[in-house]
């Protein structure tokens, strides 16, 4: 019942740009009206060129959050069990987080140069804090008593690890992945459109810079449709795996 | 550990911090004093400093600290305040947020640097462009939150706005304002991330004198302490809004607990 309301201001706000731009003389090198940017949509989709840029800009942002958010989950699980590490550490973790990761884009330029490897730097850095953070905290949230338990049954680290940590962080873990990925994708499409020339960051600053303004807002809807799919079906195998437990925390949105 | 266990928490937890940066800040000399990582590519935390020192007191660095602070707070500021009010208006209605929420949450999930072609193809690479794709960015944290905050107003408290013929307004200013404000704030935080991030991103593509600018120009001239010099100020600016916020935050919202 009340799923079609979401649609229809959507379709109420193209369908009076539509109409704005027709009556309003028809021609513009920076805007376009809805019904060219569809059609401009069929031909990236068609012709190819946007699946290799949602290939390229999809494969550095997986690569980047499989190497950050799996660095910053072992951080995370090592700093959740040692209150002597964290202690050491949370200084230094503190001056280092709040960097914004695209003040890293130079010197990722400068480093690795133009490709995939500089965005992947960039990206990695972006999610591991998000990662380590609340690894940390879903590790210390855990039922001290497992632990015991754990050590009880003389597991080493790593079993403890493997066997307790991670199953009872599960749902924690999912929503830090779902934050991570939400973050990976933004620093991906930002590392294209300010200096890496790959992606579809790259395929909009292309379409903008060539004054083809019906393929700039067919790549944008494609990337926002991304973007949302991509929260959605995060959201969805996290109802499907923790749904039993009843604690899925849906207030973070990415 | 026993050896310290006479020393209270609160002293132990700083002095175990700095150590801790202190060991970082050595390895990072060893590293680049060993010669294990090119100089172009990691300076020194000693000609770090210098740079930094030297850039404050005789060369950029202060106007242009000042130049990404002023764009940052400008934008978060008018993004807040279109946030609040816009987040308000639809927060009200259960109708207005039925129609609203999808749209709202797709234009949340789009990256806000891809609106930056856009904005340059409407209205250039000037300031104001800068400035656009800060408000246009940084306004949807708050606002989401915003509406998040009037959909969570106790349902009796409508009751009572209801049976005390509450006006609209009077119940946005009294009742539904002041219920929002822990998560306004969370999401103002958010958004100032987001608003210093998009100045950077803004400066670095338009060429506008801040930081941002500086960063990209130092890398492009391969001067690295100059580099890793602005890029901590600009942690700097992440540290000090963060928690100058999470201050405030805790301060406003005292009374709830």
């Amino acid at each position: 019942m009340t799923r079609w309301r979401g649609i229809v201001v959507p379709l109420a706000l193209l369908a009076l740009a539509e109409v704005a731009f027709r009556t309003g003389g028809g021609t513009s090198d920076s805007l376009a009206p809805p019904s060219r940017a569809i059609a401009a949509l069929w031909a990236v989709l068609t012709d190819g060129s946007l699946i290799v840029g949602t290939a390229q800009t999809l494969g550095t942002m997986l690569a980047g959050l499989a190497l950050g958010g799996l660095g910053g989950l072992a951080a995370g699980i090592a700093l959740g069990f040692s209150d002597l590490l964290r202690r050491f550490t949370f200084l230094t973790i503190e001056m280092l987080r709040p960097i914004p990761s695209v003040a890293l884009l130079p010197l990722s330029l400068l480093v690795f140069g133009f490709g995939h490897r500089m965005e992947i730097a960039v990206i990695a850095f972006a999610t591991f804090w998000p990662s380590l953070i609340l690894t940390q905290s879903a590790v210390v949230q855990i039922e001290p008593r497992l632990i015991e338990v754990a050590r009880m049954l003389r597991f080493t680290r790593l079993q403890i690890a493997w066997k307790i940590v991670l199953p009872a962080a599960a749902p924690r873990l999912m929503t830090a992945l779902r934050l991570a990925a939400g973050l990976a994708l933004v620093v991906a499409v930002t590392a294209e459109i300010v200096s890496n020339p790959q992606g579809l960051g790259h395929d909009l600053m292309i379409a903008q810079e060539t004054l083809r303004p019906e393929r700039m807002f067919a790549v944008l809807f494609w990337v926002g449709l991304l973007g949302w799919g991509k929260n959605a079906a995060l959201l969805a195998l996290e109802r499907w795996l923790f749904a039993c437990r009843g604690e899925v925390d849906t207030s973070i949105a990415t | 550990m026993s050896a310290f266990r006479t020393v209270p928490g609160w002293v132990m937890g700083p002095i175990m911090g700095l150590a801790g940066l202190a060991v970082f800040i050595a390895l990072w000399h060893v590293v680049t004093a060993g010669g294990l990582v090119s100089k172009a590519f990691l300076s020194s935390p000693g000609a770090t400093l210098d740079a930094l020192a030297y850039g404050l007191r005789k060369g950029d660095f202060a106007g242009q600290l000042a130049a990404t602070v002023l764009r940052m707070l400008n934008g978060w500021l008018l993004a807040s305040i279109v946030a609040i009010a816009l987040g308000s208006l639809i927060g009200i209605s259960a109708t207005a947020r039925a129609y609203l929420r999808p749209t709202l949450a797709f234009a949340r999930s789009l990256p806000a640097s891809a609106v930056i072609p856009i904005a340059i193809s409407l209205v250039g690479l000037g300031p104001g462009m800068v400035l656009g794709v800060i408000v246009f960015g940084s306004v949807w944290p708050t606002l989401l939150a915003t509406v998040q905050g009037f959909a969570n107003v106790e349902p009796r408290l409508r009751d009572v706005a209801q049976v005390l013929r509450l006006s609209r307004a009077q119940f946005v200013v009294k009742i539904g304002l002041p219920n929002a404000v822990p998560d306004i704030l969370a999401g103002m935080r958010l958004s100032l991330t987001v608003a210093l991030i998009l100045a950077v991103i803004g400066e670095m593509l338009s060429g506008q004198e801040g930081l941002g600018s500086a960063i990209l120009l130092a890398a492009r001239a391969f001067r690295a302490p100059e580099l890793y010099a602005g890029i901590a100020l600009l942690g700097l600016i992440g540290f000090v809004s963060s928690y100058g916020l999470l201050l405030v935050d805790r301060r406003v919202t005292r009374w709830r607990s």
